[in-house]
């Protein structure tokens, strides 16, 4: 383990920030009982990722020194979505290949930066959490952060951990969802397959909730299920891993808690 | 080949009420994963491979002039000719000409994805040339008068009972009790009616998967054996190949050969490896008397020492695509070029334009599952993005997508004033989703609602609430 109560800077992400807060108060309610200190600084935006990912990279690079300079004093950089952390750990170096100063700083910044859940097991050496979810749930890895990060076991690993909770397996859980931010809107008709193609699945596993670790990809997802008129539950992973499940789940209507632990 | 690229939109909303496709599409989207996964599985070494084929393909590249020359000088010195075809019309023409020399009636051709690169079937048969598929794929999209979908599987679109209708409308000898019904008495029929054309045939015409500079050799890999019946029968043998196929030698080719099939098929190698090397000696039993290589540019060589270069290693598995959501969403006709799928959506624009071929590299969800089993490593995403930089840079992005980044990266920079309008207009959108907890429509959300509901913010921001907390907190100590 590092140094005793590390200093995180919670990287709130614009969704979890505008759409869902819950699940901010989530992370830093599992950052604290992991024992870490969360501040939350206010210069934060965006990673980014819509200008980059449109190709306007001059946008993205202003943007990338804001992040850096914002989370300047912190140990770690932590963000509840495997795309904006991989957007900092592996992206912003590249924005910089040629400028060396600038290089420098997005490496370092680089280096502290993680998703929340690969950043509790593996760097907090959490194994297990407090908290209960009666019910049988499945989980869809993000793409950035399967094939960026490599986050796959731990959120699962903590998953077992939750009292009365079952996983059930996703038969295409490694397939994009087709939410790939502005991909969405852009090819909607494209990206309604992929999507539908998406549910099908999570429908065919008899869960009762959805799970995973980005808000983008949930919003899609949740969206699509209430489209087509499931009842299925979607949840943020880190609102069933710090047993903060009596909001209602993504899309649902004040009110229905038929999801939560009360 | 005439390019439909530019309306890919409306291609993959065809390909997409297409249930022939959607069903071909199913089908290939486990099949070919599930098989890569197991011969990969059955390989300890298969990382290590892949990383040796990515250097091997490096070394190449930084030394293509040399290689090249190399393989010229080989080429010739067994008694072969080289045509260096800098366009497609070049390479045209080159073929022409030496089928035109041996007054060729009937061209047999295996499979060969430059061949559509330049449209030469087309070419020779205004010429008044027979030109004959005989890969079993490209026959029967031969006879379907239609492009490709797919770089190793060239129509895998097509369903056995679509096979079957085309083969009875046009095999007029073919007795309506015959049974079809099975892929093998669908090969068979092939077989029986290519038969005859190899015989048949003046020129023999192959692409290759491999030039190896230090012996002069072209090597193709077929799975039907019918690359080697259309080299060996004919009097006169073409080899179509681009500048990027070549290799040091043959020990560089094997080592990429272990990855390739495994990569493609999930075979750990394909059926038949065929290698040629020159005209026949008179000590050879059989072989073509004149040997010809067309060593296509083509636009490749402009993509040397740019940030596309990475591209020119494809070995034209089709991994890419046998894994891509999106292809397996609209098939391969969506693209509207030869190459579908990630790497088409990143050597496409270099091959025919951006201004042709923009929405390749913009469809896509950088889900990077292309990358993460490309057997050479090439970082399809990353240069995917390369394209969108340039057409953001040249103003080829839609105005409505410019001017939206605009006002949002705008606020994105300012974040006092981002957290004060957010948290602002968030409320407003709270209070008017808060009951339902959902919108089924939303002005300006039309890309997204017209599939999907939107669910509703919370509320307040987090920036909003965690400031409200910082002060309760404070105020309470
Ligand atoms: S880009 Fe890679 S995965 Fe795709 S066809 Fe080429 S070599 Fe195969």
């Amino acid at each position: 383990m590092s140094k005793p109560e590390p200093r995180v800077g919670l990287f709130v992400t614009c969704l979890v920030d505008l759409f869902r807060p819950s699940v901010g108060f989530a992370a830093v309610k599992l950052l604290e009982a992991a024992g870490c200190r969360v501040e939350v600084p206010e210069l934060q935006t965006c990673c980014g990722q819509p200008a980059y990912n449109s190709g306007d990279k001059a946008d993205t690079r202003a943007i990338a020194l804001q992040v850096i300079e914002a989370f300047r004093d912190f140990d770690y950089v932590v963000a509840p979505s495997g795309s904006c952390a991989a957007m900092i750990k592996k992206h912003y170096p590249e924005l910089f290949e040629k400028e060396p100063e600038q290089l420098a700083k997005a490496e370092e910044l680089s280096a502290r930066t993680f998703e929340l859940i690969s950043f509790l097991t593996d760097v907090m050496q959490l194994s297990d959490v407090e908290a209960a979810f009666p019910q049988t749930v499945t989980y869809h890895d993000s793409c950035s952060g399967l094939r960026e990060l490599g986050v796959r076991d731990q959120p699962r690993k903590l998953l077992s951990s939750v009292n009365a909770l079952s996983l059930v397996e996703l038969s295409d859980a490694d397939i994009c969802c087709g939410f790939g931010g502005t991909f969405c809107v852009k090819y909607p008709d494209i990206s309604n397959i992929m999507v539908t193609s998406k549910t099908g699945s999570i429908e065919s596993t008899g869960a009762q909730t959805l799970l995973a670790g980005d808000l983008g990809c949930l919003m899609n997802m949740a969206g699509k299920l209430q489209r087509s008129g499931s009842d299925i539950q979607v949840r943020h992973v880190a609102e069933v891993l710090a047993d903060m499940t009596d909001t209602p789940a993504i899309g649902a209507a004040e009110g229905d808690t038929r999801n939560g632990g009360n | 080949m005439q390019s439909r690229s530019h309306s890919f939109k409306e291609n993959a909303r065809e390909a997409i009420a297409d249930p022939n496709i959607q069903a071909a599409m199913a089908k290939m989207k486990v099949g070919f994963t599930g098989k890569r996964l197991a011969a990969a599985a059955r390989l300890p070494e298969f990382e290590a491979l892949r990383d040796a084929a990515r250097d091997i393909k490096n070394h190449s590249l930084a030394n293509l002039d040399f290689y090249l020359e190399r393989y010229e000088a080989k080429v010739l010195e067994t008694g072969g000719q080289v045509h260096w075809a800098p366009t497609a019309a070049d390479a045209r023409k080159a073929i022409l000409d030496i089928c035109e020399r041996a007054g060729a009636k009937t061209v047999t051709k295996g499979k060969s994805m430059i061949s559509e690169e330049i449209a030469l079937n087309d070419h020779l048969e205004e010429a008044g040339m027979t030109v004959v598929e005989t890969d079993l794929g490209e026959y029967i999209i031969q006879l379907r008068k239609e492009p490709p979908s797919h770089i190793i599987a060239p129509a895998v679109h097509v369903s056995k009972e679509q096979v079957e209708a085309d083969f009875r409308a046009q095999h007029q000898h073919l007795p309506a009790e015959r049974s079809l019904s099975e892929p093998t008495d669908l090969v068979n029929e092939a077989r029986q009616i290519l038969r005859q054309r190899y015989l048949d045939a003046d020129v023999g015409i192959t692409g290759a998967n491999f030039l190896i500079a230090e012996t002069g050799t072209s090597i193709i890999v077929t799975n039907e054996g019918n690359g080697d019946l259309t080299q060996s029968l004919p009097k006169i043998h073409i080899v179509i190949a681009s500048i990027e196929k070549v290799v040091p030698n043959l020990e560089d080719a094997s080592t990429i050969l272990r990855v390739l099939a495994r990569s493609a098929t999930g075979q750990e190698f394909s059926a038949y490896t065929t290698l040629s090397t020159g005209p026949r000696r008179a000590e050879d039993p059989d072989g073509p008397e004149e040997y010809h290589v067309i060593l296509l540019d083509n636009g490749r060589s402009s993509m040397l020492g740019s940030e596309f270069q990475d591209m020119l290693r494809c070995i034209r598995c089709g991994a890419c695509m046998n894994h891509c959501p999106v292809y397996h969403a609209v098939g391969g006709h969506s693209y509207g070029w030869v190459y579908p799928g990630p790497m088409g959506a990143v050597l496409t624009p270099n091959l025919i334009g951006v201004e042709e071929a923009g929405h390749l590299p913009n469809a896509s969800t950088f889900c990077g599952r292309c990358e993460s089993v490309c057997p050479v490593r090439i970082p399809l995403p990353k240069m995917m993005r390369h394209w969108r930089e340039r057409e953001f840079e040249r103003h080829l992005t839609p105005k409505s997508v410019r001017h939206g980044l605009g006002v949002w990266a705008f606020m994105a920079r300012r974040p006092a004033l981002y957290h004060r309008l957010t948290g602002l207009g968030i409320r407003a959108l709270a209070a008017l989703g808060r009951r339902r907890g959902r919108f089924t429509s939303l002005p300006l959300a039309g890309g997204w609602t017209k599939y999907r509901d939107l669910p509703a913010p919370q509320g307040k921001t987090f920036q909003q609430l965690w400031a409200e907390k910082q002060k309760n907190g404070r105020a309470a100590k």
